[in-house]
């Protein structure tokens, strides 16, 4: 009991985690069709301004509680703005062009921004740990969980709903929803694609720093972290389905829940659990669990 | 007198011939690859305060100001030009980089290397290349018990030092001790490390020992939730970690805020360099090894006290064992190349290495294991306990290097398994 309990929470925590890292990703594919490679950079971004910030803001005294708002305001801001500049001074000179291109150029905007990371912060360790002991521990059977996990999973799921909410239920978020059908006739029945594209890419990149600022707390921030997570990643979104917002979800329970039972039952098959659920998806269903239908142009 | 003068001039030729050669010589630099890890989870704790160390001590090799008894200006007369490479990228990568370093660099030698895993790909590079290499960090035992190499060499004992002390000191210091549980690294190191750790164990106590789990997370996972909560689950007395770098960072933090780590014993092999990023975590009681007499266990010497100071005056922090290692690293290849004497083939460099001794920061080194190329150093452990808000040790236990090191030719693990035959302990 107490062990199913533990697989159940930590799977949850994990999933969670996994699921703010991907959910930008597979927002960005779903609408854009670009695999974004850079997404990593900017988890790796929203690290380093949010523990930054939060270190700073620990040395001027103020409250504790407030440091939530600068972890949080300080990874977004950073995100937004470079996510920005990476659209407006990159990416639309490239829209249009074959995935693969797409691949290329946003891999090369990981390998400058994992360059500039290391130029602004240099090399030397982050810590941002204060917001993570902030919210203390809760004791049951016997186990001890940080309040800060499920925090996280509080958030995940409010960004899980905000997206359901945003894409289904709001005028721009039907128009998004057109967009991802057909971007062709969109254009031409005057909807401002340019504009959904940019704003589509500035949400990505916000939730992915977003959720390298969630993670900071927990770790120490290093060059480098963003490419550890991308690949994870890429795993949730393959399970789920590149482009599904509900696939990223699924996908990163199902890697959650399978590590958790994985280190709790069997630890030997930890590192190999992940890539064997993949493989295992993919042998049924080759475009993953919710892959969005595209419509066939005539 | 005709004679006398064409012997005097071909005296006064041989001299300045000589002469101009010592000192083209000397005007010549001593290209050395130098190989850590400058980005990726490694950087921060190991490669970077080895780097710097590389700085601080190669800087004083070219002066000529390092402490007695290490005299002389550069290598054999030679200055140091270092070379750095990241060893981020992995083992393949990093068989590139030693041949760029060696064939397009044209470097004299090469200092490297903190993954176990590049420890173990290089040396068959390096043989092959004719290399002469010294490994400063890694720790795995597998590279001189799989193998004789001639060109490469290690200035600092195994990780199974580590563990068969870790293991020696929990017997001796933990009372009622009945279980333990690990979490390692999925890799050689991480392997190796609980390996060693259980199987002395299980010598020490005749069998005596129950192991409650055994984790391996990936290498730089970030993420120990579940492995905290299968710790909490399987409790045991002491929980043994042999994590390294950004690892134990990322572990000490998430441990500490579930508790674990005031609720339960822990061992870390390789904790030392988390001391001072992250000591207000640990709780007092917790033992920390420095993988060797390093840092706040480093022995009173001229030469350490100057590399504590210089280190911390100049970088702001204490030097930990990764810049004790590549201190180490560096003096045993100058010593090495000044015995062999200017102009020494690598060869003769090889010969005079063999089988050194000499002291550095960290104390005493013997290259007395792996045929003259592996060097054994004694091991050090304590318990950590805060004085007026000050890290401090208590419990400080010092295994000689016979103690904890297997005997030269010995395979680790059949050394302990044999009950630690020959085992030479204070």
């Amino acid at each position: 009991m107490k062990q199913l309990l533990a697989i159940l929470v930590d799977g949850s925590v994990y999933a969670s985690w996994l699921f703010i890292i991907s959910a930008g990703l597979t927002l960005i594919y779903g609408v854009m069709r670009i695999l974004n490679m850079s997404h990593g950079s900017f988890y790796a971004l929203g690290a380093y301004s949010g523990a930054a910030m939060v270190g700073w803001y620990f040395s001027t005294g103020s409250v504790p509680w407030f440091s939530f708002v600068v972890l949080i305001s300080s990874a977004l801001v950073a995100g937004v703005t470079v996510g920005l500049l990476v659209e407006r001074g990159l990416l639309r000179f490239m829209y249009g062009r074959d995935e693969v291109v797409m691949i290329l150029v946003t891999y090369a905007v990981l390998l400058i921004m994992e360059d500039a990371i290391k130029l602004i912060w240099g090399v030397e360790p982050y810590f941002a740990y204060q917001p993570y002991t902030l919210l203390g521990r809760t004791q049951f059977m016997g186990l001890s969980f940080a309040n800060y996990d499920f925090m996280l999973i509080g958030v995940s799921i409010l960004i899980g709903l905000a997206l359901w909410y945003g894409l289904n239920r709001t005028q721009n978020g039907k128009l998004l929803r057109v967009v991802i059908h057909d971007r062709e006739i969109a254009g031409a029945l005057g909807i401002n694609v340019s504009k959904i594209f940019t704003i589509t890419f500035l949400i990505g990149a916000g939730i992915g720093a977003l959720a390298g600022a969630l993670t900071a707390p927990g770790l120490s921030v290093v060059p480098g972290m963003g490419i550890e997570v991308i690949v994870l990643a890429f795993a949730v979104v393959v399970i789920g389905g590149l482009g599904s917002i509900s696939g990223a979800l699924v996908g990163a329970l199902i890697v959650g829940m399978a590590r958790a039972t994985a280190v709790h039952l069997y630890p030997q098959v930890e590192l190999f659990v992940i890539y064997a659920v993949m493989g295992l998806v993919l042998a049924f269903r080759p475009q993953g669990l919710f892959a969005v239908a595209n419509a066939r142009k005539i | 007198m005709k004679h006398s003068l064409l012997t005097a001039a071909t005296v006064a030729c041989a001299i300045t011939t000589g002469g101009l050669s010592l000192s083209a010589h000397a005007a010549e630099e001593y290209k050395l690859g130098l190989v850590t890890f400058l980005s990726g989870a490694a950087s921060g704790p190991f490669g970077i305060p080895a780097k710097n160390a590389a700085d601080l001590v190669i800087e004083a090799i070219n002066d000529g100001t390092l402490p007695a008894p290490i005299e002389g200006k550069g290598i054999d007369g030679r200055m140091i030009t270092p070379v750095y490479v990241d060893e981020a990228g992995g083992a393949t990568k990093q068989t590139s980089e030693f041949r760029n370093l060696v064939q397009r660099d044209g470097v004299d030698a090469v200092v490297g290397y903190i993954s176990s895993g590049d420890c173990l790909a290089i040396p068959a590079v390096a043989e092959e290349l004719k290399m002469l290499t010294v490994l400063f960090d890694c720790g795995t035992p597998r590279v001189f018990e799989e193998a004789d190499y001639k060109y490469v060499f290690r200035t600092h004992s195994t990780a199974s030092m580590d563990n068969i002390a870790a293991a020696r000191y929990i017997n001796d210091n933990v009372p009622e001790l009945q279980s333990v549980a690990g979490i390692n690294q999925n890799y050689s190191w991480g392997h190796d490390s609980w390996r060693d750790f259980t199987e002395t164990l299980k010598v020490l106590r005749d069998g005596d020992i129950e192991i409650t789990t055994e984790q391996f997370p990936k290498l730089f996972a970030g993420q120990y939730g579940a492995e905290i909560s299968a710790l909490q689950v399987n409790s045991a007395d002491v929980i043994h970690t042999s994590f390294w770098g950004g690892d134990t960072d990322a572990f000490v933090l998430q441990a500490a805020a579930r508790g674990l780590l005031a609720d339960n014993q822990l061992i870390f092999t390789a904790g030392e360099t988390a001391l001072n990023s992250l000591g207000e975590h640990l709780p007092d009681g917790a033992i920390i090894g420095a993988r060797g007499p390093f840092g706040p266990f480093a022995p009173e010497s001229e030469l350490n006290t100057w590399f504590q100071t210089e280190f911390t005056e100049r970088f702001g922090t204490p030097p930990t064992f990764p810049a004790y290692h590549m201190a180490h690293a560096l003096i045993g290849l100058k010593l090495a190349q000044d015995k062999a004497g200017v102009g020494a083939s690598t060869e003769d460099v090889i010969s005079s290495f063999e089988g050194l001794v000499f002291e550095g920061p960290g104390g005493k080194v013997e290259m007395n294991r792996g045929k003259g190329h592996q060097a054994a150093t004694e091991m050090v452990y304590g318990r950590l306990k805060r004085v007026d808000g000050e890290i401090t040790f208590t419990d400080i236990t010092r295994y000689a290097a016979d103690c904890v090191n297997p005997p030269e030719g010995t395979e680790t693990v059949e050394w302990i398994q044999a009950g630690m035959p020959g085992a030479e302990c204070n």
